[in-house]
């Protein structure tokens, strides 16, 4: 029924085998590993189903499919990137590495954790059935956007929307209850003389990021089930004509959304963290300021969404608020750019894989956060709302924010993970490969966007083509990109042309997690280690 | 197992079916809910599904149970419990969080909207110039696709019996506790007794206030905003007390069967955390929904 691991203490490194392995897991490696990897084949859905997009905009008029697979195309595109590729790859992260960092033998809910996991093939498994019976004919897969606005998703979603709906609880409940797990393992599973303020940024980004998710994801549940009851019920909350708003499914969307944003970023902040140290070989600059940082950006996250609904009519005193909070933003994060920076002046530096991932990080994020700034502006947010600048934007601080410190972290942690080295050279060739082409695919959105053209619409005007190709190029060249990501893990898991890691692994690493062997033993910490 | 500080041995469950269980559950009760929404009537998928989560339940927290019995949580297990049992209420006091801000924003903004203040003098023109925005909405900008209510519940009738029940209930609760923390087991199977026959005299009373609503003041969910949001909250409420009392007549068996200590009954005091969350939320109910 359970047990008391000190009891069988001489043979902690026991696995079960087989299927069962996985199935009933409470071990917190097995379930980072099924998130990690859950994540990366939803990589390649999601990415599959943006290179459809990008071969229909690569010319004007209509090529390969029609607009409605072009809206699910977009609609699915953006929930599985979202909520099955970058969530899950950060759960998987914190699963694998607060317990060795913080000192644990595992998580604090074990089965909780396994339940959090294995909610999510369930509800990627009932969105992903809807495109496939549309691929089929049998109706749509939703089509109304990642945002899924009323009334496009209520008076005129397809029948699949209520199989959505549902599947979005199960998310919420799967994020929910990782979120607990996390915190629980943070207040209550941390060695002794490892104080809040020793704990590694990490680890300090996760705890926050997970009061975060408690505190929205139970919003966004709350804004899906008012849309089943509007389309099933009878309700009228987004419906003028019963006296609601569809304005109000937005305020609710977007105060979920909001702090959604920071979910997706701040654990990228807290790898960026951990990795230009270790590659600077010196402390980080500012450790307690990140940490203020972090929680400065987590409280603002809570009240700047109506910043996304700019043309919605609001009142002026309304935007204005909205404009300047979302501009106080730029302070923390420009600290924590400015506390990267600083830790790699006079440091030793090495440029390794997971670095070049950090360093392009800091560039490309900064340049995601300046458009940001720029759409923060009511007056000129008018001129952008809902163009190509806006799928820039967001593209450069999740696809080169949060997609590059996952990959930063895969890079720096899987020589712990697995006990081998990856390859370096295809490591730098992944990196090079992806950060040119990355750049091709997004930075001519910016220029297409302030010309005018709109987002989510799958012809344009003949003025929009050279720059809707180069992108379109360089979009297929990022994809394809990602495979030598996947063979390099390959290769490294399977270890036999690589070198083995030593403990250490990097020589400038410090904190708990270097000083297991590498790969770190199935329990972590059997008896706690003590932080001086 | 009772040092507060105790982490040389620590406690990791053994591979446990239960949350692929609940995957499985969760999945057919989402299929059986959706395919019988769509086709109007219930099939059968749906009550297999809420079995499967019957059977989860019993299942999960009854290894759970045993585990607890057989004394091999310390008391860092216990901790870690107490942290998942207080944020997972918290996520609850978000969840209603959503229909609260819903309330107040088609009250104070929608409605007033539609009604023309603010910078919407044409919307109101354009769209619907008979409206009038007054709280409750008696009569909805398109009155024929949402006929409004004849009447709404006042507060002072059964919602002030309700609250005064919940109310009570509380205290009954925090009674049931202090018994048990002195190991009284009569006066804490007594109280605990008079907590469940409590919760399910509200739900009576609730349900008996739904049909008035439904047959007598045509007040429904179909009834435009007041009804909508006055349906969402105290339909999830009420949702939230059938589950509170179910919670407090497991721990009614469980105190009968000598499952507590005076020491040892972390299970009791999670129930009663959460029956006075229910209980808060009712009172914001109270004065915001019915009162006010």
């Amino acid at each position: 029924m359970s047990a008391v691991i000190e009891e069988h203490h001489d043979d902690h490194d026991h696995k079960p085998t087989g299927i069962g392995r996985w199935l009933f897991s409470t071990n917190h490696k097995d379930i980072g590993t099924m998130y990690l990897w859950f994540s990366f084949t939803m990589l390649f859905i999601g990415g599959t189903l943006a290179l459809v997009i990008r071969a229909e905009l690569f010319q004007p008029g209509l090529q390969f499919i029609d607009p409605e697979m072009f809206n699910q195309m977009t609609t699915l595109h953006g929930l599985i990137m979202v909520f099955g590729v970058i969530m899950p790859a950060f759960v998987g992260l914190a699963n694998w590495m607060v317990p060795l960092m913080i000192g644990a033998p595992d998580m604090a809910l074990p089965r909780m954790n396994n339940w959090s996991f294995w909610l999510l093939p369930g509800a990627f498994g009932l969105l992903i059935a809807s495109l496939i019976m549309s691929l089929m004919g049998m109706g749509s897969a939703p089509n109304f956007g990642w945002t899924f606005y009323a009334p496009l998703s209520t008076t005129y979603g397809p029948d699949s929307t209520d199989f959505f709906i549902f599947s979005v609880h199960m998310m919420g409940i799967s994020s929910i209850m990782g979120a607990i797990n996390i915190i629980a393992t943070i207040i209550n599973m941390r060695a002794p003389g490892m104080t809040y303020m020793k704990m590694p940024i990490f680890v300090w980004t996760w705890f926050i990021t997970a009061y975060l998710l408690i505190a929205v994801m139970p919003v966004l549940a709350g804004v899906v089930t008012m849309m089943l009851t509007d389309r099933n019920f009878g309700t009228s909350f987004f419906s003028a004509a019963g006296g609601g708003d569809p304005v109000l499914f937005q305020h609710v969307f977007w105060f979920f959304g909001h702090p959604e944003v920071y979910i997706m970023i701040l654990p990228s902040f807290g790898i960026i963290s951990q990795i230009v140290p270790t590659f600077s070989r010196k402390k980080i600059f500012g450790y307690s300021s990140m940490v203020y940082a972090t929680s400065s950006i987590a409280f603002l996250s809570f009240i700047v969404w109506a910043h996304h609904m700019f043309t919605t009519g609001m009142p002026v005193a309304t935007e204005l608020f909205f404009m300047y909070a979302t501009m106080l933003i730029a302070v923390p994060t420009g600290v924590k750019v400015f506390n990267w920076v600083s830790t790699m002046w006079q440091g030793s530096l090495t440029f390794e894989t997971p670095m070049l991932f950090a360093i392009a990080f800091i560039f490309l994020f900064t340049i995601g956060g300046f458009t940001g700034l720029m759409l923060a502006i009511v007056p000129a947010d008018f001129q952008y709302h809902d163009t190509y600048f806006v799928v820039a934007h967001f593209h450069y601080v999740l696809v080169t924010g949060a997609l590059y410190g996952i990959f930063a972290a895969v890079y720096f942690w899987i020589p712990k993970w697995t006990g081998n080295m990856y390859d370096e050279s295809l490591g730098k060739w992944h990196f090079w490969v992806s950060t040119i082409s990355v750049n091709v695919l997004f930075f001519p959105m910016h220029f297409v966007g302030l010309a005018g053209m709109p987002r989510r619409i799958p012809d344009y005007n003949m003025q929009f083509a050279e720059f809707n190709q180069i992108a379109s190029i360089g979009a297929f060249v990022f994809g394809f990109a990602q495979l030598i990501l996947l063979y390099n893990v390959i290769k490294t898991i399977r270890g036999k042309s690589t070198e083995k890691a030593t403990d250490q692994v990097w020589e400038g690493a410090e904190g708990l997690e270097w000083t297991l062997p590498s790969p770190a033993p199935f329990h972590s910490f059997t008896t706690p280690p003590t932080v001086k | 197992m009772s040092s507060s500080t105790n982490h040389d041995v620590y406690f990791i469950p053994e591979p446990s079916k239960w949350p692929v269980v609940g995957t499985i559950a969760l999945t057919t009760t989402v299929i059986g809910s959706v395919t019988s929404i769509h086709a109007g009537s219930v099939n059968l998928i749906l009550p297999v599904g809420f079995l499967m989560i019957a059977y989860l339940f019993f299942g999960w927290f009854g290894a759970v149970i045993k585990e607890s019995m057989s004394d091999v949580y310390n008391a860092q297990v216990d901790k870690s419990f107490r942290i998942g049992m207080l944020w997972f209420i918290f996520s609850e006091v978000m969840f209603f969080a959503a229909f609260f801000g819903a309330l107040f924003y088609a009250r104070t903004i929608a409605v007033q909207w539609l009604g023309g203040s603010s910078n919407n003098a044409m919307t109101h023109e354009m769209l619907w110039p008979a409206f009038e925005a007054v709280w409750p909405v008696m009569t909805n900008p398109d009155n024929v696709k949402f006929a409004g209510p004849s009447e709404v519940i006042p507060a002072s009738g059964l919602p002030a019996w309700n609250t005064a029940i919940l109310l009570l209930s509380s205290v009954t609760v925090t009674f049931a506790h202090h018994a048990l923390r002195k190991d009284h087991r009569k006066p804490l199977i007594m109280w605990l007794a008079a907590t469940v026959a409590l919760g399910c005299i509200f739900l009576v009373l609730q349900a008996e206030e739904y049909i008035h609503a439904y047959s007598d003041l045509g007040l429904t969910m179909e009834s435009g905003i007041y009804g909508s949001t006055f349906f969402m909250l105290t339909g999830f409420h009420g949702f939230h007390v059938t589950m509170g009392t179910t919670m407090l007549f497991v721990m009614l068996i469980r105190s009968i069967k000598g499952h507590f200590t005076a020491e040892k009954h972390f299970a009791f005091e999670a129930v009663a955390w959460y029956w006075h969350f229910v209980d808060v939320v009712w009172l914001g109910l109270f004065i915001f929904v019915y009162w006010l």
